[in-house]
């Protein structure tokens, strides 16, 4: 499998995301800067997490428009899959490439720690490795993760079984207990129509070795190293 | 000619700094303060003299970058 790590000024989980992606694939990801406006034919495209461009304007909005991401849509619209993850998820809401935005978290203040994930479907490349209804224990980092999108997207998004994780309690109830940061409907992790885009907020990369003190992220970096081997 | 451009977050979506600053207001002593929103305000440049394409020039710059009309709506107003 080769895949290309995508790398904003600012971007600070590359070398998370390329370790991950070694872990499950036993090949290292290239990490590729944003004015390139070449990308290397590669199986996966990721957009890591970080703060790129310091969240001026809106979050993801300035990486949202560089070079190298006129080039992410093409492949994307080809069906090359691509996985954005924290600042990359919302830099795909930016691009248009999924729908919503990523607001304020409702708590106001910035959250680090581990959320519990309730995995919605089991046969998307991403998530092959999971059962539909498995709860992981992933970490977050953020301030702005609280997804939002009006109520005719949500129902769409749930419609169309694109939603692909929710937070949820540890015993796995989807509800407001459970909501890390206020977003609608718990999403934590939708995908595009054709299901080739993945974006999240919480960090499975950082959730694939024991050392880290969880390995539920590790299946969704196995799934995809199985679906592209 | 300049463009003064501003962009608030549509009614319904949420307004955490607003409401911080609202509280903020609250505990100084202000009495009265209703609802707080926050926006942004912009100004740009702009060398077009034509006043119809310098307008449509900025809508498109906002369509594209300065708003997000999923959350925010926004006005412009050139002098």
């Amino acid at each position: 499998m080769k895949a290309a790590v995508v790398v904003f000024p600012g971007s600070n989980r590359e070398h998370d995301m390329v370790d991950a992606l070694e872990r499950s694939s036993g090949q290292k990801a290239q990490l590729v800067w944003h004015s390139e406006s070449d990308l290397p034919k590669v199986d996966l495209i990721v957009l890591p997490g970080g703060f790129s461009y310091g969240d001026y304007l809106r979050t993801g909005a300035i990486a949202a428009h560089s070079p190298i991401m006129r080039e992410v849509k093409k492949r994307a619209d080809q069906g090359v899959p691509v996985l954005g993850v924290c600042n990359g998820f919302q830099i795909l809401c930016e691009s248009g490439l999924l729908p919503g935005v990523l607001l304020t978290n409702e708590s106001l203040r910035f959250i680090c720690r581990n959320v519990s994930l309730k995995v919605e479907r089991s046969d998307s490349l991403f998530t092959r490795r999971y059962n539909a209804g498995d709860v992981l224990s992933v970490p977050v980092a953020h301030g702005m993760g609280n997804y939002f999108a009006d109520a005719k997207t949500l129902d769409t998004l749930e419609g169309e079984g694109r939603v692909a994780f929710r937070y949820c309690t540890s015993e796995g109830a989807v509800n407001a207990e459970g909501n890390a940061n206020g977003s609608a409907r718990n999403i934590a992790g939708i995908y595009n129509a054709k299901k080739n885009v993945l974006g999240m907020m919480p960090h499975p990369e950082n959730a694939t070795d024991p050392k880290l003190g969880s390995i539920s992220g590790k299946p969704l970096f196995d799934s995809i190293a199985e679906a592209l081997a | 000619m300049k463009a003064k451009i501003h962009v608030t977050l549509k009614n319904g979506v949420l307004d955490p700094q607003g409401k911080a600053i609202g509280h903020a207001l609250g505990n100084l002593g202000f009495g009265g303060v209703g609802d707080v929103r926050q926006g942004k305000y912009i100004e740009i440049e702009l060398a077009e003299k034509d006043r119809n394409k310098a307008e449509a020039a900025v809508k498109q710059m906002c369509e594209k970058l300065l708003a997000n009309t999923v959350i925010e709506n926004y006005t412009v107003e050139l002098v």
